[in-house]
């Protein structure tokens, strides 16, 4: 049935395009459905919460800059450092790896399209509602104050009985709500849309790295939704989960919440590395050192995120043998960690190492990541662990480790990826300011904290006596963060003038192996004008230059190629939905029943009747605009249930 | 480009059923989803046991048998009627489709109506203490589920009468069912604890 044959193409390309543009103007732009067009908007709303949240953390940093300081008062502190850690937990850490992943996974993989563009498009509603809510609610003075965990009983009726914490309660729902779809769609897009040649063994690294990451998601986020719903009917309708008079149990929460908060970590990091993975390829322009062994430690690191929860709570007093589990536990997390570095170390050696600003984002990453990681390691251990609970030292280890792991990477993806998205580059003399002030800004804030912390400095207080003699070093730390500010400032303004200027960047400027690059920057609406097909790793390395080009999709409908899950040979075709503005009415109504729920439970039973017509108007056909769907009873096109798969000859 | 060598897909067919399809991989990710919300509901009933020393707490009669048994049944023979408006599906056969479906429909009436007497035979208020919380809330979770899948089934089912019946449409009945049977088999552990639990430990 397919043959490889040697014919000009003489496809319609002007229409291929039309086909997959999205409509232009005000009323077209809540209609988009490109990934791409998604993408950018989740990379810029999620950065534009990395702002908001650095804001409020120079806040607590000037409030914290000299002892008995009445800058900011302890109501205001409360919500100020929930706020942060909600917002770069919930808002920018998670969506701005996910919106890497979908503006980059259907490229990367050689598809015109994500699976299931729509609930994307819905999913990205939700988490810029979700956001504009926290914010709404922080500003009109009902931010929530009881820290990114909101731990019972601080966070039941009767202790916060304002609507502080069913903010951060329903943000959360907002949030996994949108990153559940996500994952749905990455791991749908990876494993049934590759490019006919893309078998497992040849996905590049950060597309595993999204799929790992989405399969994580996918069993974590459901621990913190009924832990966060559990916590609302508590609050609201006078259920006991969490309430020891009544037979419900607190620790219950944080099981629940943990369940999900230590893979949270390891969804946000996984990502990180899978950047890492391929940047260092590309700059050492050599094929990854050891892509099963990095690829397997991802899984593994995945299974072993999902057993060591329990750290998080070995001050609640466990029974010894479950802290000696979860201490083992905590350390041999980082085996794989560790083989991915020596993969990294090893790639680097035997490669042509070329240093511009992406790379310089990765050498920080080791150095950072590494020092967060052997504090991890000392954190494991229980006795060292109860003596540091709560205090500065904790907060030195995970921005280490989270900023070292997560958003150094995140930088180095911005300056790697830019020139894809925009079709300019970012200046090298400005990303190595950015660079320097970044880096030595963050020691300067985090590194004192650790000292901090082991001289009994507690978290979450919002002043300190000068007795303490904790003051020179907090007030270095404040001195750190106006660093951190001035570089991402000029980072910001570097990427607003590259836009306008006119270095245009080269299609392939850093000379990179895997399909995005096998596009032009920006790519077109369909992605690929002819759609690739791979045999190796890193197809514009590795493909011969008569490798076959996919031909015979329809260019008058959003035709996508379908293939197998394993060898990616190709199976069938399938036609993907057109614009619609149905995935932001249905944000809408879903955000309205969420808010209400608040309020009253009859929120939810009220709420469901118009998230039910908006999912209805969703599904219902949309006839002809569609662009030629097939009516019954036509004669039969799908193939029978038993017929063999249709693929024949293989790339 | 021209002279190229290409790659023609043109005589593929323009659609699937099974595992081949996009929709069987969205659906089994919303399984895997709901499925650990069952679970983790399941293991934090069991985590509140051991927490306790007497289960239920207080000296609470357990749920009532009649009417969680009674709804077992009527779920797991909706089954029948489920797995032949799938296969109606797969077969392209819109005349079976409709057939299947509404049968279904009539099941998920019947379930659902059960439904309500199981709340009012728990014996047990959500307000009452933890483990009134959380029987309320599996067998709250669990209901979301059916009256959902009613709802869905419904609007599918009206779709396959007023047409217009595009082809794909066939793909989501088979999905709609693969789906229903999640439903179906995740109600057996539940029934279980919510019934059994409290009669055995």
């Amino acid at each position: 049935m397919i043959e490889r044959r040697d014919r000009p193409i003489g496809e319609d390309l002007q229409q291929l395009e039309q086909t997959w543009a999205d409509p232009q103007g005000l009323a077209g732009w809540f209609t988009h459905v490109d990934h791409k067009s998604i993408g950018r908007r989740y990379l810029v709303t999620a950065f534009a919460f990395f702002v908001m949240g650095g804001v409020l953390a120079a806040l607590m940093r000037l409030q914290l800059s000299r002892p008995d300081n009445t800058i900011l008062g302890p109501d205001l502190y409360n919500q100020i450092f929930t706020t942060h850690g909600t917002t770069m937990m919930f808002l920018f850490a998670v969506p701005v790896m996910q919106g890497l992943g979908i503006y980059f996974v259907p490229l990367m993989v050689g598809a015109r399209g994500i699976a299931f563009p729509r609930l994307v498009a819905f999913s990205y509603w939700m988490l810029l509602f979700g956001g504009i809510f926290l914010y709404v609610s922080f500003l009109a003075g009902a931010g929530p104050d009881v820290g990114w965990f909101s731990y019972p009983p601080l966070a039941e009726s009767l202790y916060t009985p304002s609507r502080r914490a069913d903010v951060w309660a329903q943000l959360i729902t907002f949030t996994e709500v949108a990153s559940l779809a996500v994952a749905v769609s990455l791991i749908t897009t990876a494993l049934k849309l590759r490019a006919p040649g893309m078998t497992l063994n040849r996905i590049p690294i950060f597309v595993w790295a999204q799929v790992v990451t989405s399969f994580m998601v996918l069993f974590a986020m459901p621990a913190v939704m009924l832990a966060s719903t559990s916590l609302i009917l508590d609050r609201l309708v006078g259920t006991h989960f969490f309430d020891v008079e009544h037979a419900g149990d607190a620790l219950l929460w944080q099981h629940l919440f943990w369940f999900f908060g230590h893979p949270e970590v390891y969804i946000i990091f996984i990502p990180g590395t899978g950047l890492v993975s391929t940047i260092v390829t590309a700059f050492s322009q050599r094929r990854m050192f050891g892509y099963l062994a990095a690829v397997l430690s991802l899984v593994s690191t995945a299974f072993m995120g999902f057993g060591l929860w329990v750290h998080h709570m070995f001050a609640t007093g466990l029974p010894q043998l479950g802290e000696s589990f979860f201490t083992a536990a905590s350390i041999i997390i980082a085996i794989p960690t560790g083989t991915q570095i020596f993969c990294w170390i090893a790639t680097l050696w035997s490669g042509r190492l070329m240093v511009k600003t992406p790379m310089l984002w990765i050498l920080g990453f080791f150095a950072i990541f590494i020092a967060g990681g052997l504090t991890g390691v000392m954190l494991a251990a229980v006795p060292l662990n109860t003596q540091v609970h709560d205090t500065f030292f904790v907060v030195a280890h995970f921005h280490y480790v989270l900023i070292g792991g997560a958003v150094f990477p995140l930088f180095a993806a911005f300056y790697y990826w830019y020139p894809k998205i925009t079709g300019r580059l970012l200046s090298e003399r400005l990303g190595v300011w950015v660079f320097g002030l970044l880096f030595v800004g963050f020691n300067l804030t985090f590194f004192p904290m650790h000292i901090l912390g082991l001289h009994g400095m507690p978290r979450r207080v919002y002043t300190y006596p000068a007795a303490m003699g904790w003051g020179a070093l907090n007030l270095l730390a404040s001195v750190g963060a106006i660093f951190m500010a001035c570089a991402v400032a000029i980072f910001i303004i570097d990427s607003i003038r590259a836009l306008a200027a006119n270095r245009v960047a080269a299609p392939n400027p850093w000379n990179a192996g895997t399909l995005e690059w096998a596009t032009s920057s920006p790519p077109p609406h369909s992605n690929f004008l002819h759609l690739p097909t791979v045999s190796g790793r890193e197809p514009l390395w590795e493909n011969p230059p008569e490798q076959p080009v996919v031909v015979g999709l329809r260019t008058d409908a959003r035709d996508v190629l379908v293939t197998h899950v394993l060898d990616a040979e190709p199976d069938h075709r399938l036609l993907f939905p057109a614009p619609s503005i149905w995935p932001f009415l249905t944000a809408i109504a879903a955000t309205v029943l969420f808010i209400w729920s608040i309020f009253t439970p009859w929120g939810v039973i009220y709420g469901a009747v118009p998230v039910f017509v908006t999912m209805v108007g969703w599904f219902w056909p949309k006839s002809a605009q569609e662009g030629g769907t097939r009516l019954w009873p036509l004669q039969r096109s799908l193939p029978r249930p038993n017929e063999a798969p249709a693929a024949g000859g293989a790339i | 480009m021209s002279g190229a060598r290409t790659l023609d897909v043109s005589a593929l067919p323009p659609g699937a059923f099974g595992s081949r399809t996009l929709t069987f991989w969205g659906t089994l990710g919303i399984v895997v989803i709901e499925g650990t919300v069952f679970a983790l509901a399941i293991g934090a009933y069991f985590y509140l046991v051991s927490r306790f020393p007497a289960w239920p707490p207080h000296g609470v009669a357990a749920p009532d048998l009649r009417w969680g048994t009674l709804n077992t049944i009527v779920l797991l023979a909706s089954l029948v009627p489920n797995e032949l408006a799938r296969r109606a599906g797969e077969q392209v056969n819109l005349g079976k489709v409709r057939i299947w479906m509404v049968v279904c429909l009539v099941f998920a009436l019947a379930f659902n109506a059960v439904r309500a007497f199981e709340f009012a035979h728990l014996n047990v208020m959500w307000d009452r203490d933890a483990y009134g919380s959380i029987v309320w809330l599996m067998l709250g979770l669990h209901t979301t589920h059916i009256i959902t899948d009613f709802l869905d089934s419904t609007v599918l089912t009206v779709l396959m009468f007023t047409g217009p019946v595009e082809e794909h449409r066939f793909v989501d009945v088979e999905e709609n069912a693969v789906y229903w049977y999640f439903v179906v088999l995740a109600w057996l552990p539940i029934y279980g604890v919510i019934y059994w639990a409290p009669r055995l430990l």
